[in-house]
C-alpha cells in the first residue's frame, strides 16, 4: 500500500521559506552571515556568535530543482570555469554573477568563510573563489582524512585547536565574547534532532519500508542540514518520527508494491530528479538505505554531538563525515547497510561533479560484485548539470538490471 | 653519457619512458634496498631516503599506456595520470615498488589510495593528510604527527628504527640537489637561451626516478655544459607556465613552446622537485624541520591553500619582478585544482593587463599543431603588441 500522510513535508516547507526568508532580509537587518559547506559542518560554532548560516550547495541543489542550474553554470563557464569542474561550485558562482538572485531568495554577501575542509578539496578552491570575488575572509578549518588506521586522539585536539580559533575570529567579528553557554545549549539541540533522525532512519528495515530512504530522504534530511541546532529543527524530526512510525505501522510504504529494496550510493540528479526516481518506482523499487542522506551526518552509525563535551564532539562530528572516511570504511558500512537493511542490490549514481563522491565508486562496483556477491548497479549523470542526463540510456541500464534481478528471483523461487 | 648535451638528455628521455621501472629494479638488486613510489606532488622524499628506501615520483603512462584494466576502476572523468598509474599497477609494471605514499593533493589522488590499498593489499601504503590551515599554530603538531607515522611505516617496511643522524644527512643532500637546480634556474633567467625548458624539465623529471646522489652529478654535468653552451644568444618572450605541478605535459608540447620562441622562466613543472623556497633548515630535530618546512618553506601550488598570502597574488608579484611578458597556462584534462585555479589567476593578471593563454593537454595527445598555431599566435600578439 502507499503512503498517504506528508504533514512533514509540509511542515518543512514552512521552515524552509522562513529560513530564506531570514536570508533575503539578512543585509536590511545586518544579520552577519557565515557561509559553510554542509559535510562536517562547524555550524554550533558560528550560530553561537548569531552568525546565520548560508550553504551554498544547498543554495545549488534547489537551483537543480527549479532548473535554472544550467543557466547559472553556464555564466560561470563564461568566464573560464572548465565543463570538467564541479556544477555545484559554477551553480554558485553564476548565483554571484547574476546578483545573488536565487529562486527562493536574495543570497546575501558573507561575512565570514568557514571553510570546513572535511571530505572535499573542491570545498577549498569554491571558497578561495568566493574569498577574491567578494573581497571576505576565510577560515579554513582543516579537518584530517580518516586513514587506515581510523581517528586518533590527535586528529580531534587538532581539529579542537582550530575549532577555538575559528570562535575567537567570530568573535572578533561581531565584536562580542565567545560563550561556552550558548554553544553547549545550541548542541544539545543538535543532539535531539540527531537522536530522533537516527531512530527514523531506521524504521527502513521495515516491510515495506515506511519511506523511500534516498528519494524521499533526502528531502527529509534537509532541515537538519539547513537548521540544525535549532528548536525547530527538533520539533520537525520529533513530526517526522510519528509519521513513520504510523505509516510503519500502517504497513504503508513509498510504492504500490515493494518489490525490490536497494541501498543507494551517490548523489541524486537533482535537475532531473522526479524522472529519475520514476525509472526506479516503475520495478517496484524502494530504498532502504543510501550514503547520501547521510552527508550532514553519519548519525545512524553513532555520531553526536554532545553538550558535555562540545569541542570534542563537533571535531568528531567533522572528522567522521561520509566522503571523510576511507574507501574501506565507505564499502564497509555500505556492505553493513545491505545486510542491515535486507536488501537485494545495490545502485551506485556516479557523478561527475563530485569526484569526492565518485572516484572509487567503479572499483567498489567491482568488489561488491565479484568479491562480496551483491548485485549492484552503476548508473552515470550529475547532481547539478542538467546536460549529463541522458534519460533512455539510464532507462535502458535501470531496465536492464531489474529485468535480472526478476529473472534470478524466478528461477530460484 | 653525461659528457655531453646529447648524451645527457637523450637518456634521460629514456628513463622517461622506463614504465616499468627498470631503473628501479636494477638500483634494488644492485643495494638491496627498498623503493616507495609516490603520487605527485609532494613527498617527504628525505625522510624515505634516511630509510635506505628509494623514492620514486611516479608520473603516470606518459602516453605509452593503453588503459585497459583501469577503466573498470575509474570512470571516463578522472584525469590521465590516476589512470595510467593505476593501470601500471594492474598490469604489474609497479612490482618494483614495495610501497605507495599518497596525499591530499585532490579529492581523485585521495580515493585513489583507497582503490590502492583494495587492489594491492601486499603493499605498504600510506595516507598523508597535509595540513592546509598552515596559519594555524596547530598545524605544526599535525603535520609531525604524519610524518611520525609515515617514519613508523618505512621503519616496518626496512626492519629498521630511524636513524636522526641519517634523516639530517638527507636533508642536506636533497637540499644540495634544489640549490643545484636553483642555480640551473638562475642561470636560464640571466641567458635562458644556454637551457630551453625541455632540456630543464628533463633536469627535473630525472629526478623523480634517480637516487638523489646521482641526480646531483646530472645536474653539475648539466650546469657544466650549459655555461659551455655555444648556443647563440636570442630573444624571446619571457613567460611563467602554469598548471603542470601534478600530471606532466607531453614532451612535445614543451618542444612547440620553445620552438615558438618562449623562454619559460618560472614554471611548476614537476614540482616536488623543487618543494621549497629556502632550504630545509639543518640544524635541530630533523622530522621536526621537515615539518616546519612543509608549513612555511612550501612553494606555491594549487594543492595547497595559502591563508593570508593567496596564490593569484604571489603569481602576479613573481611575474613582476621577473619582468615576465604572459602566463602560459598549461593543465592536464580534468585537473580540478588548476582548472580552478586558473580562473583566480586568470583575473588577475586580467586587471593587471598581462596576457594569458591557456592550453590544456592529457596523455593520449598526439598531434600539437594546433597547440603550435596557437602558442606561436600568443607569441605573435605579445612581440607586436
Amino acid at each position: 500500500m502507499e503512503k498517504t500522510e506528508d504533514r512533514a513535508k509540509e511542515m518543512q516547507k514552512g521552515m524552509l521559506a522562513n529560513y530564506y526568508d531570514a536570508l533575503t532580509q539578512a543585509e536590511e537587518r545586518r544579520t552577519p552571515v557565515a557561509y559553510l559547506f554542509i559535510p562536517g559542518n562547524v555550524v554550533e560554532v558560528t550560530s553561537a556568535l548569531g552568525f546565520l548560516p548560508v550553504y551554498p550547495e544547498i543554495n545549488a541543489l534547489q537551483c537543480g530543482i527549479k532548473k535554472v542550474a544550467g543557466d547559472l553554470i553556464l555564466a560561470a563557464e563564461d568566464i573560464g570555469y572548465s565543463s570538467d569542474v564541479c556544477g555545484y561550485v559554477k551553480n554558485d558562482i553564476g548565483l554571484m554573477l547574476k546578483d545573488r538572485r536565487h529562486p527562493l531568495a536574495r543570497i546575501p554577501k558573507p561575512d565570514l568563510l568557514v571553510c570546513n575542509y572535511s571530505g572535499c578539496n573542491t570545498f577549498i578552491k569554491w571558497f578561495e573563489a568566493l574569498a577574491q570575488f567578494y573581497g571576505a575572509e576565510v577560515y579554513l578549518l582543516d579537518i584530517p582524512y580518516v586513514r587506515g588506521g581510523g581517528v586518533s586522539p590527535s586528529d580531534v585536539d587538532y581539529v579542537v585547536a582550530q575549532l577555538r580559533e575559528l570562535a575567537e575570529v567570530c568573535a572578533r567579528i561581531r565584536g562580542v565574547p565567545f560563550e561556552e553557554a550558548a554553544l553547549e545549549r545550541i548542541v544539545a539541540q543538535s543532539r535531539a534532532a540527531e537522536d530522533l533522525w537516527a531512530q527514523t532512519l531506521d524504521l527502513a528495515t521495515r516491510r515495506p519500508t515506511p519511506f523511500d530512504a534516498y528519494f524521499e530522504a533526502v528531502f527529509y534530511m534537509a532541515p537538519i542540514n539547513i537548521l540544525r541546532g535549532t528548536p525547530e529543527c527538533v520539533e520537525y524530526y520529533r513530526a517526522l518520527l510519528g509519521e513513520m512510525q504510523r505509516r510503519a505501522e500502517a504497513g504503508l510504504g513509498p510504492v504500490p508494491e515493494e518489490r525490490f529494496r536497494v541501498v543507494f550510493e551517490g548523489p541524486p540528479p537533482w535537475p532531473h530528479f522526479r524522472a529519475f526516481w520514476e525509472l526506479f518506482k516503475k520495478w517496484g523499487v524502494a530504498a532502504v538505505s543510501s550514503t547520501y542522506s547521510k552527508v550532514g551526518g553519519l548519525y545512524d552509525q553513532g555520531i553526536r554531538h554532545d553538550p558535555a563535551r562540545p569541542w570534542e564532539s563537533i571535531a568528531e562530528y567533522a572528522i567522521n563525515c561520509y566522503t571523510n572516511w576511507n574507501w574501506g570504511m565507505r564499502s564497509d558500512l555500505i556492505r553493513k547497510y545491505v545486510e542491515h537493511f535486507e536488501a537485494d542490490a545495490l545502485v551506485i549514481h556516479s557523478v561527475k561533479s563530485c569526484r569526492s563522491f565518485s572516484v572509487g565508486q567503479a572499483d567498489l562496483r567491482e568488489e561488491f560484485i565479484h568479491e562480496r556477491g551483491i548485485p549492484t548497479l552503476m548508473v552515470e549523470s550529475d547532481l547539478a548539470d542538467p546536460r549529463y542526463f541522458q534519460e533512455a540510456q539510464l532507462r535502458n541500464r535501470i531496465d536492464a538490471f531489474f529485468e535480472s534481478l526478476e529473472h534470478k528471483r524466478m528461477v530460484t523461487a | 653519457m653525461l659528457a655531453t648535451p646529447e648524451g645527457l638528455y637523450s637518456s634521460a628521455e629514456a628513463t622517461l619512458e622506463d614504465l616499468g621501472l627498470s631503473a628501479v629494479a636494477a638500483w634494488k638488486a644492485r643495494t638491496g634496498g627498498k623503493a616507495v613510489g609516490h603520487f605527485p606532488v609532494y613527498a617527504p622524499a628525505e625522510l624515505l631516503h634516511a630509510y635506505g628506501v628509494l623514492p620514486v615520483s611516479l608520473f603516470g603512462g606518459w602516453g605509452k599506456v593503453e588503459i585497459d584494466h583501469a577503466d573498470s576502476r575509474l570512470q571516463s572523468f578522472v584525469c590521465s595520470i590516476t589512470r595510467s598509474t593505476l593501470e601500471l599497477g594492474l598490469t604489474g609494471r609497479l612490482g618494483g615498488l614495495d610501497g605507495m605514499v599518497f596525499s591530499n593533493i585532490c579529492d581523485v589522488a585521495r580515493n585513489l589510495s583507497g582503490i590502492w590499498a583494495r587492489n594491492f593489499p601486499s603493499m605498504m601504503m600510506e595516507y598523508l593528510h597535509l595540513p592546509q590551515n598552515i596559519e594555524s599554530p596547530s598545524a605544526r603538531e599535525h603535520m609531525i604527527h604524519e610524518l611520525e607515522r609515515l617514519s613508523a611505516s618505512l621503519s616496518r617496511l626496512t626492519g629498521r628504527a630511524l636513524d636522526e643522524a641519517r634523516l639530517g644527512e638527507s636533508i642536506a643532500l636533497y637540499n644540495r640537489g634544489r640549490a643545484a637546480l636553483e642555480r640551473l634556474a638562475a642561470l636560464r633567467l640571466a641567458e635562458p637561451w644556454r637551457l630551453p625548458a625541455l632540456e630543464w624539465y628533463l633536469l627535473l623529471r630525472l629526478g623523480a626516478v634517480l637516487p638523489k646522489e646521482e641526480h646531483l652529478d646530472a645536474l653539475a654535468a648539466a650546469e657544466r655544459l650549459a655555461a659551455a653552451s655555444d648556443r647563440r644568444p636570442r630573444d624571446g618572450i619571457r613567460l611563467a607556465l602554469v598548471g603542470a605541478f601534478c600530471e606532466q605535459p607531453p614532451l612535445e608540447l614543451l618542444r612547440v613552446v620553445d620552438e615558438a620562441g618562449c623562454f619559460v622562466l618560472e614554471d611548476d613543472l614537476a614540482l616536488g622537485q623543487r618543494w621549497y623556497a629556502s632550504p630545509v633548515r639543518e640544524d635541530g630535530d630533523p622530522l621536526t624541520r621537515l615539518a616546519e618546512a612543509y608549513l612555511t618553506a612550501s612553494r606555491p601550488s594549487s594543492v595547497r591553500h595559502h591563508g593570508r598570502q593567496p596564490r593569484q597574488q604571489q603569481l602576479l608579484e613573481r611575474v613582476r619582478a621577473l619582468h615576465l611578458d604572459g602566463v602560459l597556462f598549461a593543465t592536464a584534462k580534468f585537473c580540478e585544482p588548476a582548472l580552478y585555479d586558473y580562473v583566480l589567476y586568470k583575473e588577475v593578471l586580467e586587471a593587471a593587463d598581462i596576457p594569458y593563454l591557456h592550453l590544456e593537454y592529457e596523455e593520449k595527445m598526439s598531434t600539437f599543431e594546433q597547440a603550435r598555431t596557437t602558442v606561436e599566435t600568443f607569441v605573435e600578439s605579445i612581440m607586436f603588441e
